[in-house]
């Protein structure tokens, strides 16, 4: 934990946070927006609100890979499960996410086979270990997961495993930042841009928000002074009117990305026409499906798939607190119909959902300051 | 199955279903172990029954924790166990060296905590269910001299005390189901707190207000419960809790937090800031006392609940688990 400690160092926090204070202008009000869900239970986790100035704000983006997949696909995914001999094996982040009739954990409870995986490869064991039966990995993530399913897919071709599908919900991270900027009802100042999704990708694919839409992004890590160091990167830029895309998390994220996943993820993977987002709508360009040479091993060709499609709760307002324009406790349904226990959105699912973070870790803090405010 | 995580869910399960029909009052706090004046004698007794995947695991097995957690329920509630009887549910085709060993272990267990087993039960159910086997255990336990167990004696600035390191045994169970590929080398923490608990009362049993094992839905659970129940707010300074590096880095890796991971063989106590002191000197002089903590204290606000500080200023709610902790991957 060594390594993790130098970014937690209380002294050197202590500093950087200064610095911020020092960077900020005190009549300016800034929105920064922090796109992976990472960042977002990183923030609560470590409380850094508490740290920063009150003239910086920062907004919760839509980097939360179940918080954005429509509950129609829970419900396909769901549908190839409930065949005899099928196992639904999926990470454990989507054990609890709701379809229109429960989610994968209440499923189980009615007798589903439904396995946690912690890699696509352990779904590939499952497979190997149960020939019986046939194994279908619920694939879900940005370009971070996307290249492991990809290797995955590659092995199982290879090897010729007859009794193992994936059912695609990849994701790309730049379509949804691109349907951020278009929203109307957005003026974000800069961007802390994801640190896992980069490994992959790299830093190139982010230069247009700096060169086109004129906003600073800084791809940042996960721990406390790496997200105080990006910020006050960001400062720094919009203090001198620049917008460049900078690199903090160096440590991790090349420049250039991941060549290897991403060819992986090329010879494997197609772009889809367009693809539903909880909460976006349809975005053109933004999820991957498995290529005609992997049709076999691709659920959605091998088995019917009703192609569902739920509209969400009216009263939620996912899409909003997704995009930033509201923030969760502002959700008619936040906190009273919609909770972690009984989650009607998604992002009130995930630890990394801005609704659940905001949940756990800052609103009953926000009620318990009013009241003793008020009790004053 | 997360009615059985030890977290919101159980406690709803409890407070909204078996206390009602089976107690006939709700109102009373849910404490470890009920104590009850039978014609002039005070007694205590609780049961817990145990299921765990799978049956052994560094450290221990479900034999051991069959014990020492019905030792550790009444130990905290401030009685020591003197007699227990234990129910076996066996699945049909377990081999006869696995129930032997467990036997013997149960045996050791007993005797190192000074309990006597009077008698049981057996049943056998089809091969496919029980997951091997699973134990009950109950026991009856005299009152420890001194010792009052209410959270409603909880008051602001009473020192909340953490016995050792937390999540060692739910991490090791995580990684001995063999599902991740991670090893660590790391121990379930399963004793009994018994001695623990004796030595705390030698030097501070006036002072002590609230005792609870954090097991399921762990330390974060528990003090939930606390706030709850004497409507104080618990402020935790995590750079007071004890956590060993693997557990924190497999808490990283598996984005868990180590105050919602079980534990079975520390406790946590509430007392008064008077004794807080002394019963670090009194725990530490006993093997395995040494990492006992203060790791913070009772305060009017937040009420009902528990907040964390964190090394740099920053604070966050901790709140009860839900359901299991599963872990976070993409």
């Amino acid at each position: 934990m060594k390594y993790v400690d130098e970014f937690r160092s209380p002294e050197l926090i202590g500093k950087t946070a200064e610095e911020i204070r020092r960077l900020a202008d005190p009549h300016r009000h800034y929105r920064l927006m922090e796109v992976c869900g990472g960042h977002t239970h990183a923030i609560y986790r470590f409380g850094l609100k508490d740290i920063l100035p009150a003239n910086i704000e920062l907004i919760h983006g839509p980097g939360c890979p179940v918080c954005v997949l429509p509950m129609g696909r829970i419900d396909d995914g769901l549908s190839i499960a409930a065949r005899a001999g099928v196992i639904f094996a999926a990470f454990g982040d989507m054990m609890r996410v709701p379809g229109t009739q429960g989610s994968p954990l209440e499923h189980k409870a009615r007798g589903m086979d439904v396995r946690i995986v912690y890699s696509p490869s352990d779904a590939i064991k499952l497979a190997k270990a149960n020939p019986q039966k046939h194994v279908m990995f619920f694939a879900i993530g940005f370009e971070t997961t996307a290249p492991s399913t990809a290797l995955t897919l590659q092995r199982a071709r290879k090897e010729g495993l007859r009794n193992f599908s994936v059912f695609c919900n990849h994701v790309t991270i730049i379509p949804a930042i691109r349907a951020i900027l278009d929203s109307p009802d957005m003026r974000l100042d800069g961007f802390i841009g994801p640190g896992h999704v980069s490994t992959v990708i790299g830093c190139r694919p982010y230069e247009w928000i700096a060169q086109n839409e004129n906003k600073p992004i800084v791809v940042s890590g996960f721990e406390p002074l790496d997200l105080l160091q990006s910020i006050v990167m960001l400062l720094r830029q919009l203090r001198a009117g620049e917008a460049k895309v900078e690199n903090q998390y160096k440590r991790v994220v090349p420049w250039e990305g991941n060549r290897a996943a991403l060819r992986a993820m090329a010879d494997v993977f197609q772009l889809r026409p367009y693809f539903e987002w909880r909460g976006l709508g349809f975005i053109s360009q933004s999820a991957l499906r498995l290529r005609e040479e992997y049709s076999e091993w691709d659920a959605e060709k091998r088995f019917d798939v009703p192609g569902i499609r739920v509209t969400d709760p009216k009263a939620a307002q996912c899409g909003e607190v997704l995009k930033g324009v509201l923030k969760p406790a502002q959700c008619k349904l936040f906190g009273n119909e919609c909770t972690p226990e009984r989650p009607v959105g998604a992002l009130m699912v995930s630890s990394e959902g801005s609704c659940a973070a905001y949940y756990n870790y800052e609103h009953r803090k926000a009620a318990l300051v009013t009241s003793i405010s008020a009790s004053v | 199955m997360a009615h059985g995580a030890g977290g919101k869910a159980s406690r709803r399960l409890i407070e909204g279903l078996f206390a009602p029909l089976l107690y006939g009052s709700s109102a009373e706090p849910l404490g470890d172990a009920a104590h009850l004046n039978l014609n002039g004698a005070r007694v205590a007794i609780t049961t817990d029954g145990f299921v765990v995947k799978p049956l052994s695991f560094p450290g221990g097995s479900i034999g051991e924790l069959a014990i020492n957690g019905t030792v550790n329920d009444l130990a905290v509630s401030g009685a020591r166990a003197e007699v227990l009887v234990v129910t076996f549910v066996l699945e049909a085709g377990l081999p006869t060296e696995i129930l032997q060993a467990e036997i013997q272990v149960m045996a050791a267990a007993a005797r190192e905590a000074g309990v006597r087993i009077a008698g049981g039960d057996t049943k056998v159910v089809e091969h496919g269910k029980a997951d091997g086997m699973y134990i009950t255990t109950t026991g009856v336990g005299t009152p420890i001299a001194g010792v009052e167990i209410d959270p409603a004696s909880v008051r602001p600035g009473d020192k909340v005390l953490l016995s050792g390191p937390i999540g060692d045994h739910g991490i090791t169970i995580l990684l001995a189901r063999g599902e991740l590929d991670l090893e660590a080398d790391l121990c379930s923490d399963t004793r009994s707190v018994l001695p623990f608990v004796e030595a705390l009362a030698r030097v501070a049993a006036p002072s002590i207000r609230w005792m609870r094992d954090p097991t399921r839905g762990g330390v974060a659970t528990s003090l939930n419960e606390l706030a709850r129940d004497c409507g104080l707010g618990v402020v935790l300074h995590e750079d007071a809790i004890p956590v060993r590096d693997t557990v924190r880095g497999a808490c990283e890796l598996l984005g868990l937090d180590p105050l919602h991971i079980a534990n079975e063989g520390q406790f946590l106590a509430v007392l008064g800031a008077e004794a807080a002191e002394a019963a670090l000197e009194g725990l530490r002089q006993i093997p395995g006392g040494e990492e006992a903590r203060i790791i913070g204290e009772m305060q009017k606000q937040p009420a009902g609940a528990v907040l964390v500080t964190t090394r740099y200023g920053g604070t966050r709610i901790v709140d009860m688990l839900v359901g299991d902790p599963l872990p976070r991957i993409c």
